[in-house]
């Protein structure tokens, strides 16, 4: 593998986050003083502070709340007398055992296997970059790209629940209310996103430049 | 735009010369393969466009029914903001608040900014306080989920179609074409061409 220039934090630079303007760092710039892009005004960092502890902090927070948003309901419909329950997994049940079974796999991805997936790929992230791994970067920072794009679709379920919400209420004839299952799996969905946010890729191209001192 | 222009990656912190992008194509860090800058003709022009279809659309979709749900000959009907006020009234206030920020807010913000930094532009004038608010144009980019709003309707629909009639409203459509128009214009926006009309002292 051919060997890459040092990275620009290691030329003392700092590309702005927001308008990319590269700026001069300041002699010995360790994240203390506080220096704004020029152009945009956006505070510059070398890194993203305090990366790694942030993200952790922000994935187990998702991981517990995972629980109750898959074990409580997220809504209950009743419907002339009869009241139903719906987990997200019985909401998927549902679909499946009537026929609607591209649905029902939309839904079990969205909800299910995104959240669970995007804390998965974070996690493992993190472990490799506290463990200076050196082990197929590019690829990596794939997984990482992955997690952005990937988060918001698992909004859907939030969505469903308002539109029933709104669309049915009709007194005794049928109604459909929205539970605390629903309000966890909201913050799941946030605090991911959030976490997506606070993780900073560059730090695992870092480990590589590391063993070159 | 400068041919010379250096930069360093996002995502890889790589420095590097941004080289101009192939018409139609884009160019890529040459480490980890993330995307720098996409050619985009007539940038400014095509988003512009884009955002005040956008914004009338928006409009549209906000103001007339998009579903109307009938049971046993009776009928409701509901609007995107509905939705949120049945929530709030269920004492999900966290949801409704959650729902209203990426459906209303988000977008609506989106919108108006957008046309905030573009027309002055247009008429060959720099906006006030052009780099602040482009730069919250950018933050709130995550947070704007009208195409996910979109599928939670086609999955209600699907949903309920076994149980009552559902009736398609004009804010249907609308919402369908706001979609389309809201990814096009993101998909025309070039930022480096904003981000030149800042004046600065470097
Ligand atoms: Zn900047
Ligand atoms: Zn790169």
């Amino acid at each position: 593998m051919k060997p890459w220039p040092p990275s620009a934090v290691r030329q003392s630079l700092i590309g702005c986050p927001s308008c990319e303007l590269l700026c001069k760092a300041p002699a010995r710039f360790d994240g203390q003083i506080r220096m704004r892009c020029p152009r945009c005004g956006a505070v510059l960092h070398t890194r993203k502070p305090n990366s790694l502890a942030r993200t952790w902090a922000l994935v187990i927070a998702a991981l517990i709340f995972y629980i109750p948003a898959n074990m409580l309901p997220i809504m209950t419909v009743t419907s002339l007398g009869k009241t139903q329950s719906d987990t997200i997994l019985s909401g998927a049940a549902y679909l499946l055992l009537h026929g609607m079974w591209p649905l029902a796999l939309l839904i079990f991805f969205a909800s299910v296997v995104v959240p669970l997936l995007k804390l998965v790929i974070l996690i493992y992230l993190l472990i490799s970059v506290q463990l200076h791994s050196r082990w197929r970067p590019r690829d990596r920072t794939r997984l990482y790209r992955i997690t952005e794009a990937i988060g918001r679709w698992s909004m859907v379920d939030i969505y469903v629940v308002t539109i029933l919400v709104a669309l049915v209420h009709l007194g005794n004839l049928a109604t459909i209310r929205a539970e605390t299952g629903a309000v966890f799996f909201g913050a799941v969905v946030v605090i991911t996103i959030f976490a997506a946010l606070t993780f900073d890729p560059r730090l695992i191209w870092d480990s590589l430049e590391k063993n070159h001192e | 735009m400068n041919q010379q222009t250096r930069i360093t990656c996002h995502e890889c912190d790589l420095l590097q010369q941004l080289k101009p992008p192939p018409p139609g194509g884009c160019t890529r860090c040459p480490r980890c393969g993330a995307v720098l800058h996409r050619s985009k003709r007539n940038s400014l022009n095509r988003t512009l466009a884009l955002s005040l279809a956008g914004l009338i659309l928006f409009i549209i979709a906000n103001t007339f029914p998009f579903l109307a749900f009938e049971m046993q000959g009776q009928i409701t009907e509901t609007q995107l903001f509905t939705g949120v006020t049945d929530l709030y009234h269920q004492g999900m206030w966290g949801l409704a608040a959650l729902v209203l920020f990426t459906t209303i807010i988000v977008p609506a913000v989106q919108l108006t900014l957008m046309l905030y930094v573009l027309v002055p532009i247009k008429l060959g004038r720099t906006p006030g306080h052009l780099a602040g608010v482009f730069r919250l144009l950018q933050t709130l980019t995550p947070w704007g989920m009208m195409e996910v709003f979109m599928l939670g309707i086609l999955v209600s629909v699907v949903k309920l179609a076994g149980m009552a009639t559902i009736v398609p409203g004009l804010a249907l459509w609308a919402f369908g074409l706001l979609i389309f128009v809201l990814a096009a214009a993101a998909a025309a926006l070039d930022p480096h061409r904003v981000w030149e009309k800042v004046r600065y002292a470097p």
